[in-house]
Protein backbone atom coordinates (compact mmCIF):
# COMPACT_ATOMS: atom_id res chain seq x y z
CA UNK A 1 0.00 0.00 0.00
CA UNK A 2 1.07 3.68 -1.20
CA UNK A 3 2.24 5.58 1.66
CA UNK A 4 0.83 9.10 2.53
CA UNK A 5 4.07 10.79 1.33
CA UNK A 6 4.37 8.98 -1.66
CA UNK A 7 1.14 9.58 -2.44
CA UNK A 8 1.53 13.41 -2.00
CA UNK A 9 4.71 13.11 -4.22
CA UNK A 10 2.50 11.88 -7.32
CA UNK A 11 -0.12 14.31 -6.30
CA UNK A 12 0.02 16.80 -9.50
CA UNK A 13 -0.08 19.66 -6.95
CA UNK A 14 3.17 19.00 -5.68
CA UNK A 15 4.43 17.40 -8.62
CA UNK A 16 9.04 17.89 -8.62
CA UNK A 17 8.43 19.61 -5.07
CA UNK A 18 11.97 19.22 -2.97
CA UNK A 19 11.79 16.04 -0.68
CA UNK A 20 12.57 18.20 2.15
CA UNK A 21 9.16 20.34 1.75
CA UNK A 22 7.59 17.16 1.16
CA UNK A 23 8.61 15.77 4.64
CA UNK A 24 7.23 18.32 6.17
CA UNK A 25 4.28 18.66 4.24
CA UNK A 26 3.87 15.23 5.68
CA UNK A 27 3.59 15.75 8.78
CA UNK A 28 0.41 17.78 8.47
CA UNK A 29 -1.67 15.47 5.97
CA UNK A 30 -4.22 12.52 7.07
CA UNK A 31 -5.89 9.97 4.64
CA UNK A 32 -9.86 11.28 4.81
CA UNK A 33 -12.68 9.35 2.77
CA UNK A 34 -16.27 11.52 2.73
CA UNK A 35 -19.24 9.87 1.62
CA UNK A 36 -21.60 11.27 -1.45
CA UNK A 37 -23.48 13.75 0.04
CA UNK A 38 -21.30 14.38 3.00
CA UNK A 39 -20.69 17.83 3.58
CA UNK A 40 -17.10 18.60 4.00
CA UNK A 41 -17.44 22.09 4.74
CA UNK A 42 -20.07 25.02 5.54
CA UNK A 43 -19.62 28.65 3.87
CA UNK A 44 -18.50 30.90 7.23
CA UNK A 45 -16.52 27.88 9.16
CA UNK A 46 -12.88 27.65 10.09
CA UNK A 47 -10.93 26.77 7.34
CA UNK A 48 -8.79 24.07 8.90
CA UNK A 49 -7.56 22.02 6.14
CA UNK A 50 -6.96 21.99 2.28
CA UNK A 51 -8.05 18.73 0.39
CA UNK A 52 -5.46 17.43 -2.17
CA UNK A 53 -8.63 14.79 -3.95
CA UNK A 54 -7.50 11.30 -5.48
CA UNK A 55 -10.99 10.19 -6.68
CA UNK A 56 -14.11 11.20 -6.62
CA UNK A 57 -15.98 14.39 -7.29
CA UNK A 58 -16.99 18.01 -5.10
CA UNK A 59 -19.62 20.55 -5.76
CA UNK A 60 -18.65 23.83 -4.82
CA UNK A 61 -21.73 26.00 -3.96
CA UNK A 62 -22.04 29.37 -2.93
CA UNK A 63 -25.62 30.27 -0.85
CA UNK A 64 -27.36 32.57 -2.89
CA UNK A 65 -29.84 33.17 -0.06
CA UNK A 66 -33.38 33.90 -1.52
CA UNK A 67 -31.54 32.02 -4.74
CA UNK A 68 -30.81 29.31 -2.84
CA UNK A 69 -27.43 27.38 -3.05
CA UNK A 70 -25.76 27.90 -6.63
CA UNK A 71 -23.31 25.68 -7.81
CA UNK A 72 -20.27 27.04 -8.81
CA UNK A 73 -17.31 24.62 -9.85
CA UNK A 74 -16.71 21.17 -9.41
CA UNK A 75 -13.69 19.70 -8.06
CA UNK A 76 -12.17 16.07 -8.78
CA UNK A 77 -9.29 13.61 -9.09
CA UNK A 78 -6.05 15.75 -9.00
CA UNK A 79 -7.18 19.15 -8.06
CA UNK A 80 -6.89 20.99 -5.02
CA UNK A 81 -9.75 21.89 -2.82
CA UNK A 82 -9.83 24.66 -0.39
CA UNK A 83 -7.52 27.91 -0.44
CA UNK A 84 -9.01 29.87 2.32
CA UNK A 85 -6.90 28.02 4.80
CA UNK A 86 -3.83 30.43 3.76
CA UNK A 87 -5.95 33.66 3.98
CA UNK A 88 -6.74 35.25 6.68
CA UNK A 89 -9.18 35.16 8.65
CA UNK A 90 -9.50 31.68 7.53
CA UNK A 91 -13.11 31.01 6.91
CA UNK A 92 -14.52 29.30 3.93
CA UNK A 93 -16.57 31.21 1.28
CA UNK A 94 -18.21 28.73 -0.20
CA UNK A 95 -19.93 24.95 1.11
CA UNK A 96 -18.36 21.52 -0.39
CA UNK A 97 -20.16 18.73 -0.58
CA UNK A 98 -19.45 15.20 -2.24
CA UNK A 99 -21.34 14.74 -5.27
CA UNK A 100 -19.62 10.91 -4.83
CA UNK A 101 -17.56 9.07 -2.77
CA UNK A 102 -14.31 11.09 -2.03
CA UNK A 103 -10.83 9.62 -1.30
CA UNK A 104 -8.54 12.83 -0.71
CA UNK A 105 -5.85 13.76 1.36
CA UNK A 106 -6.16 16.85 4.37
CA UNK A 107 -3.73 19.01 4.96
CA UNK A 108 -3.68 20.71 8.39
CA UNK A 109 -3.99 24.65 7.50
CA UNK A 110 -2.72 25.50 10.85
CA UNK A 111 -0.12 22.85 10.62
CA UNK A 112 1.37 24.16 7.27
CA UNK A 113 1.39 27.61 8.14
CA UNK A 114 3.58 26.84 11.06
CA UNK A 115 6.22 25.45 8.96
CA UNK A 116 5.98 28.17 6.24
CA UNK A 117 6.34 30.30 8.83
CA UNK A 118 9.35 28.33 9.81
CA UNK A 119 10.45 27.96 6.19
CA UNK A 120 9.81 31.19 4.01
CA UNK A 121 11.43 29.43 0.93
CA UNK A 122 9.15 26.63 1.53
CA UNK A 123 6.19 29.12 2.06
CA UNK A 124 6.98 30.85 -1.10
CA UNK A 125 6.97 27.53 -2.69
CA UNK A 126 3.34 26.81 -1.54
CA UNK A 127 1.91 30.76 -2.32
CA UNK A 128 3.63 29.75 -5.93
CA UNK A 129 1.63 26.66 -6.47
CA UNK A 130 -1.64 28.04 -4.59
CA UNK A 131 -1.36 31.50 -6.88
CA UNK A 132 -1.62 29.30 -10.06
CA UNK A 133 -4.54 27.50 -8.77
CA UNK A 134 -6.17 30.75 -7.46
CA UNK A 135 -5.56 32.26 -11.18
CA UNK A 136 -6.92 29.56 -12.73
CA UNK A 137 -9.37 29.46 -10.64
CA UNK A 138 -10.03 33.46 -11.42
CA UNK A 139 -9.27 32.94 -15.40
CA UNK A 140 -12.18 30.37 -15.28
CA UNK A 141 -14.79 32.31 -13.43
CA UNK A 142 -14.25 35.45 -15.95
CA UNK A 143 -14.62 33.27 -19.01
CA UNK A 144 -18.03 31.78 -17.14
CA UNK A 145 -19.04 35.17 -16.45
CA UNK A 146 -18.82 35.85 -20.40
CA UNK A 147 -21.27 33.62 -21.11
CA UNK A 148 -19.02 32.48 -23.97
CA UNK A 149 -21.81 30.32 -25.08
CA UNK A 150 -24.63 32.74 -25.48
CA UNK A 151 -26.31 34.43 -28.00
CA UNK A 152 -24.15 37.00 -28.76
CA UNK B 1 -34.75 16.00 -72.13
CA UNK B 2 -32.95 13.04 -69.83
CA UNK B 3 -30.03 14.50 -71.73
CA UNK B 4 -30.38 17.96 -71.35
CA UNK B 5 -31.11 17.82 -67.84
CA UNK B 6 -27.41 15.82 -67.41
CA UNK B 7 -25.73 18.68 -68.86
CA UNK B 8 -27.64 20.90 -66.90
CA UNK B 9 -26.57 19.32 -64.15
CA UNK B 10 -22.84 18.88 -65.31
CA UNK B 11 -22.96 22.88 -65.79
CA UNK B 12 -24.40 23.79 -61.97
CA UNK B 13 -21.60 20.99 -60.77
CA UNK B 14 -18.69 23.35 -62.76
CA UNK B 15 -19.86 26.46 -61.26
CA UNK B 16 -19.66 26.57 -57.47
CA UNK B 17 -21.49 29.70 -56.89
CA UNK B 18 -24.80 28.23 -58.37
CA UNK B 19 -26.91 26.35 -55.56
CA UNK B 20 -28.17 23.42 -55.88
CA UNK B 21 -31.71 21.96 -54.98
CA UNK B 22 -32.18 20.07 -51.48
CA UNK B 23 -34.98 18.83 -50.01
CA UNK B 24 -35.30 18.98 -45.93
CA UNK B 25 -36.10 15.02 -45.08
CA UNK B 26 -36.00 15.38 -41.41
CA UNK B 27 -35.38 18.38 -39.13
CA UNK B 28 -34.58 17.93 -35.25
CA UNK B 29 -34.21 20.08 -32.54
CA UNK B 30 -31.56 19.25 -30.27
CA UNK B 31 -32.23 22.37 -27.55
CA UNK B 32 -34.45 25.13 -27.39
CA UNK B 33 -32.78 27.35 -30.23
CA UNK B 34 -30.79 24.55 -32.12
CA UNK B 35 -31.58 22.65 -34.97
CA UNK B 36 -30.25 19.95 -37.21
CA UNK B 37 -31.64 19.56 -40.59
CA UNK B 38 -31.27 16.20 -43.03
CA UNK B 39 -31.05 17.39 -46.44
CA UNK B 40 -30.83 15.35 -49.51
CA UNK B 41 -30.78 16.30 -52.83
CA UNK B 42 -34.15 16.67 -55.07
CA UNK B 43 -35.22 14.71 -57.86
CA UNK B 44 -34.22 17.30 -60.91
CA UNK B 45 -30.40 17.10 -59.67
CA UNK B 46 -29.55 13.56 -57.29
CA UNK B 47 -26.35 13.01 -56.59
CA UNK B 48 -23.94 11.59 -53.93
CA UNK B 49 -22.41 14.40 -50.97
CA UNK B 50 -18.96 13.80 -50.76
CA UNK B 51 -17.08 15.86 -48.34
CA UNK B 52 -14.02 15.93 -45.64
CA UNK B 53 -15.16 16.13 -41.64
CA UNK B 54 -14.34 20.22 -40.84
CA UNK B 55 -16.07 21.03 -44.05
CA UNK B 56 -19.35 23.64 -44.96
CA UNK B 57 -21.97 23.89 -47.35
CA UNK B 58 -23.54 27.51 -47.89
CA UNK B 59 -27.13 26.88 -47.25
CA UNK B 60 -30.07 29.49 -48.85
CA UNK B 61 -33.08 30.07 -47.58
CA UNK B 62 -34.64 31.40 -50.74
CA UNK B 63 -35.57 35.39 -50.83
CA UNK B 64 -33.65 35.40 -47.51
CA UNK B 65 -29.92 34.95 -48.06
CA UNK B 66 -26.97 32.65 -47.63
CA UNK B 67 -25.32 31.40 -44.72
CA UNK B 68 -22.03 29.16 -44.24
CA UNK B 69 -23.11 26.04 -42.04
CA UNK B 70 -20.47 23.05 -41.25
CA UNK B 71 -21.74 20.21 -41.48
CA UNK B 72 -22.65 17.54 -38.69
CA UNK B 73 -22.83 13.99 -40.41
CA UNK B 74 -20.68 10.97 -41.26
CA UNK B 75 -18.77 11.67 -43.95
CA UNK B 76 -18.83 8.18 -45.01
CA UNK B 77 -22.78 8.46 -45.71
CA UNK B 78 -23.46 10.07 -48.53
CA UNK B 79 -27.06 9.70 -49.31
CA UNK B 80 -27.84 13.02 -47.31
CA UNK B 81 -26.14 14.94 -45.57
CA UNK B 82 -26.43 16.78 -41.78
CA UNK B 83 -26.59 20.68 -40.90
CA UNK B 84 -26.81 21.71 -37.32
CA UNK B 85 -27.49 25.16 -36.67
CA UNK B 86 -28.18 27.63 -34.54
CA UNK B 87 -31.16 30.00 -34.83
CA UNK B 88 -29.53 33.56 -34.14
CA UNK B 89 -30.15 35.56 -37.49
CA UNK B 90 -32.23 36.09 -40.33
CA UNK B 91 -31.17 33.48 -42.57
CA UNK B 92 -30.69 30.51 -39.62
CA UNK B 93 -34.56 31.99 -38.31
CA UNK B 94 -35.86 31.59 -42.49
CA UNK B 95 -34.47 27.85 -42.32
CA UNK B 96 -35.68 26.95 -38.81
CA UNK B 97 -38.64 27.21 -40.21
CA UNK B 98 -39.04 25.14 -42.47
CA UNK B 99 -40.36 21.83 -42.37
CA UNK B 100 -40.21 18.53 -43.86
CA UNK B 101 -40.18 18.21 -47.84
CA UNK B 102 -39.12 22.27 -48.66
CA UNK B 103 -36.24 23.33 -50.40
CA UNK B 104 -33.20 24.85 -49.63
CA UNK B 105 -30.44 25.74 -52.18
CA UNK B 106 -27.20 24.33 -51.15
CA UNK B 107 -23.22 25.12 -52.51
CA UNK B 108 -20.76 22.83 -51.34
CA UNK B 109 -18.65 21.22 -49.63
CA UNK B 110 -16.24 24.56 -49.00
CA UNK B 111 -12.85 24.69 -47.10
CA UNK B 112 -9.77 22.63 -45.34
CA UNK B 113 -10.77 19.62 -42.62
CA UNK B 114 -9.26 18.55 -40.07
CA UNK B 115 -6.05 16.59 -40.21
CA UNK B 116 -7.33 12.92 -39.92
CA UNK B 117 -4.50 12.00 -42.13
CA UNK B 118 -1.29 13.52 -40.74
CA UNK B 119 -2.83 12.24 -37.31
CA UNK B 120 -2.47 8.64 -37.97
CA UNK B 121 -1.07 6.80 -35.49
CA UNK B 122 -0.86 9.96 -32.96
CA UNK B 123 -3.23 10.83 -29.82
CA UNK B 124 -6.05 13.27 -30.64
CA UNK B 125 -7.77 15.41 -27.93
CA UNK B 126 -10.69 16.62 -29.57
CA UNK B 127 -11.73 19.79 -27.24
CA UNK B 128 -15.23 21.16 -28.09
CA UNK B 129 -17.49 24.44 -26.53
CA UNK B 130 -20.83 24.58 -27.28
CA UNK B 131 -21.60 24.73 -31.00
CA UNK B 132 -18.38 23.98 -31.66
CA UNK B 133 -19.68 20.06 -31.48
CA UNK B 134 -21.23 19.76 -35.09
CA UNK B 135 -18.11 20.56 -36.32
CA UNK B 136 -16.09 18.07 -34.74
CA UNK B 137 -18.69 15.24 -34.72
CA UNK B 138 -17.23 14.10 -38.51
CA UNK B 139 -13.88 13.60 -37.44
CA UNK B 140 -15.58 11.40 -34.31
CA UNK B 141 -17.30 9.56 -36.83
CA UNK B 142 -14.18 9.12 -38.40
CA UNK B 143 -11.79 8.64 -35.76
CA UNK B 144 -14.43 5.55 -34.63
CA UNK B 145 -14.71 3.89 -37.59
CA UNK B 146 -10.37 3.56 -38.14
CA UNK B 147 -10.08 3.80 -34.47
CA UNK B 148 -6.38 1.41 -34.47
CA UNK B 149 -5.25 4.03 -37.10
CA UNK B 150 -5.08 6.53 -34.11
CA UNK B 151 -3.93 6.31 -30.40
CA UNK B 152 -5.33 7.59 -27.47
CA UNK B 153 -8.25 9.87 -28.25
CA UNK B 154 -9.75 11.79 -25.41
CA UNK B 155 -13.08 14.25 -26.06
CA UNK B 156 -13.70 17.14 -24.03
CA UNK B 157 -16.62 19.08 -24.08
CA UNK B 158 -18.13 22.39 -22.11
CA UNK B 159 -21.88 23.87 -23.02
CA UNK B 160 -23.30 26.40 -21.09
CA UNK B 161 -25.97 24.54 -19.28
CA UNK B 162 -27.32 20.55 -19.10
CA UNK B 163 -30.18 21.62 -21.45
CA UNK B 164 -27.81 23.16 -23.67
CA UNK B 165 -25.90 20.36 -24.44
CA UNK B 166 -25.63 19.22 -27.99
CA UNK B 167 -26.07 15.55 -28.81
CA UNK B 168 -26.26 14.11 -24.97
CA UNK B 169 -27.48 10.48 -26.34
CA UNK B 170 -24.33 10.00 -28.73
CA UNK B 171 -22.55 11.72 -25.43
CA UNK B 172 -23.49 9.09 -23.25
CA UNK B 173 -22.63 6.13 -25.91
CA UNK B 174 -19.12 7.45 -26.92
CA UNK B 175 -18.40 7.48 -22.76
CA UNK B 176 -19.68 3.63 -23.15
CA UNK B 177 -17.12 2.81 -25.39
CA UNK B 178 -13.79 1.79 -23.33
CA UNK B 179 -11.29 3.17 -26.08
CA UNK B 180 -12.17 6.56 -25.80
CA UNK B 181 -11.88 9.06 -22.83
CA UNK B 182 -15.28 11.50 -22.61
CA UNK B 183 -15.14 14.05 -20.54
CA UNK B 184 -17.87 17.00 -20.13
CA UNK B 185 -18.89 20.20 -18.32
CA UNK B 186 -21.38 22.70 -18.26
CA UNK B 187 -20.60 26.35 -17.10
CA UNK B 188 -23.65 26.42 -14.85
CA UNK B 189 -26.16 23.98 -13.54
CA UNK B 190 -28.59 23.44 -10.54
CA UNK B 191 -27.95 20.29 -7.98
CA UNK B 192 -29.67 17.67 -10.14
CA UNK B 193 -27.00 17.55 -12.50
CA UNK B 194 -24.27 15.23 -10.99
CA UNK B 195 -21.60 15.98 -14.05
CA UNK B 196 -18.71 18.55 -14.19
CA UNK B 197 -18.69 22.39 -13.46
CA UNK B 198 -16.53 24.56 -14.87
CA UNK B 199 -15.36 26.36 -18.07
CA UNK B 200 -14.36 23.19 -20.77
CA UNK B 201 -10.49 23.95 -19.65
CA UNK B 202 -11.05 22.53 -16.66
CA UNK B 203 -11.20 19.26 -18.15
CA UNK B 204 -7.49 19.02 -18.96
CA UNK B 205 -6.61 18.20 -15.45
CA UNK B 206 -8.16 14.64 -15.80
CA UNK B 207 -6.61 13.77 -18.65
CA UNK B 208 -2.88 13.11 -18.87
CA UNK B 209 -1.41 14.27 -22.56
CA UNK B 210 1.93 13.57 -23.95
CA UNK B 211 2.89 16.83 -25.61
CA UNK B 212 5.34 14.54 -28.55
CA UNK B 213 1.90 12.67 -29.23
CA UNK B 214 -1.29 14.55 -29.42
CA UNK B 215 -2.55 16.19 -32.07
CA UNK B 216 -5.47 19.02 -30.79
CA UNK B 217 -8.21 19.86 -32.39
CA UNK B 218 -10.75 22.57 -31.15
CA UNK B 219 -14.13 24.18 -31.68
CA UNK B 220 -15.74 26.72 -30.71
CA UNK B 221 -16.58 30.24 -29.96
CA UNK B 222 -12.80 32.31 -30.40
CA UNK B 223 -12.52 33.25 -26.95
CA UNK B 224 -12.65 29.59 -25.71
CA UNK B 225 -10.27 28.52 -27.95
CA UNK B 226 -7.94 31.13 -27.13
CA UNK B 227 -7.80 29.79 -23.36
CA UNK B 228 -7.87 26.23 -24.45
CA UNK B 229 -4.82 26.55 -26.98
CA UNK B 230 -3.00 28.69 -23.97
CA UNK B 231 -3.34 25.44 -21.80
CA UNK B 232 -2.14 23.21 -24.49
CA UNK B 233 0.60 25.33 -25.02
CA UNK B 234 1.40 25.50 -21.36
CA UNK B 235 1.46 21.47 -21.77
CA UNK B 236 4.07 21.41 -24.37
CA UNK B 237 1.79 20.91 -26.62
CA UNK B 238 3.33 22.61 -29.86
CA UNK B 239 1.33 25.15 -32.00
CA UNK B 240 1.47 22.64 -34.90
CA UNK B 241 -0.21 20.12 -33.81
CA UNK B 242 -3.01 22.01 -32.37
CA UNK B 243 -5.81 23.02 -34.48
CA UNK B 244 -8.67 25.40 -34.58
CA UNK B 245 -11.97 25.95 -36.71
CA UNK B 246 -12.63 29.65 -37.20
CA UNK B 247 -16.12 31.14 -38.15
CA UNK B 248 -16.41 34.01 -40.21
CA UNK B 249 -19.28 36.11 -42.23
CA UNK B 250 -18.94 34.39 -45.71
CA UNK B 251 -20.07 35.65 -49.22
CA UNK B 252 -18.82 33.80 -52.15
CA UNK B 253 -17.11 31.05 -50.04
CA UNK B 254 -14.65 30.55 -53.03
CA UNK B 255 -11.86 33.20 -51.50
CA UNK B 256 -13.60 36.03 -54.45
CA UNK B 257 -15.15 38.37 -52.57
CA UNK B 258 -12.64 38.78 -49.19
CA UNK B 259 -15.09 39.30 -46.69
CA UNK B 260 -13.77 36.65 -44.99
CA UNK B 261 -10.44 37.75 -44.93
CA UNK B 262 -8.32 36.81 -42.25
CA UNK B 263 -4.73 38.53 -42.38
CA UNK B 264 -3.25 36.62 -45.52
CA UNK B 265 -5.76 34.11 -45.48
CA UNK B 266 -9.48 33.42 -46.45
CA UNK B 267 -11.59 31.90 -43.94
CA UNK B 268 -13.70 29.95 -46.41
CA UNK B 269 -11.10 28.90 -48.60
CA UNK B 270 -7.48 28.47 -46.69
CA UNK B 271 -9.82 27.42 -43.56
CA UNK B 272 -12.28 27.31 -41.55
CA UNK B 273 -9.55 24.79 -39.87
CA UNK B 274 -6.33 25.53 -39.43
CA UNK B 275 -3.19 24.54 -37.97
CA UNK B 276 -2.56 27.06 -34.98
CA UNK B 277 1.33 27.97 -35.84
CA UNK B 278 -0.45 29.59 -39.40
CA UNK B 279 -2.33 31.78 -36.97
CA UNK B 280 -0.70 31.80 -34.22
CA UNK B 281 0.38 35.93 -35.20
CA UNK B 282 -2.79 37.16 -35.96
CA UNK B 283 -5.16 34.94 -33.57
CA UNK B 284 -4.76 37.73 -31.16
CA UNK B 285 -5.82 40.78 -33.03
CA UNK B 286 -9.34 41.27 -32.30
CA UNK B 287 -10.00 43.78 -35.51
CA UNK B 288 -9.44 40.77 -37.49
Amino acid sequence: MEDLSGILKNHPFLKDLDENYLQQITSCASNVVFKENDIIFKEGDEAKSFYLIRSGKVALELNGREKGNVRILTIGSGQILGWSWIVSPYKWHFEAHALEDVNAIALDGKCLREKCEEDPKMGYEMIKRFTQILEQRLRSTRMQLLDVYGKS
Amino acid sequence: MEKILEKRIDTMQLDPMIPLRAKVKKIFWETEDVFTFELVYDEENRRDFSFKPGQFNMLYSFGVGESAISISSDSDKHGSVLHTIHKVGYVTSALSKLKKGDIVGLRGPFGSSWPLDITKGRDVCIIAGGLGLPPLRPAIYHIFKHRKQYGKVTILYGARSPRDIMFPVELEAWKKKHDVQVEVTVDRADSTWRGHIGVVTTLLSYTELDPEKTTAMICGPEIMMKYTVDELMKNNISDKNIYVSLERNMKCALGFCGHCQYGPSFVCKDGPVFSFSNVTDIFEIREL
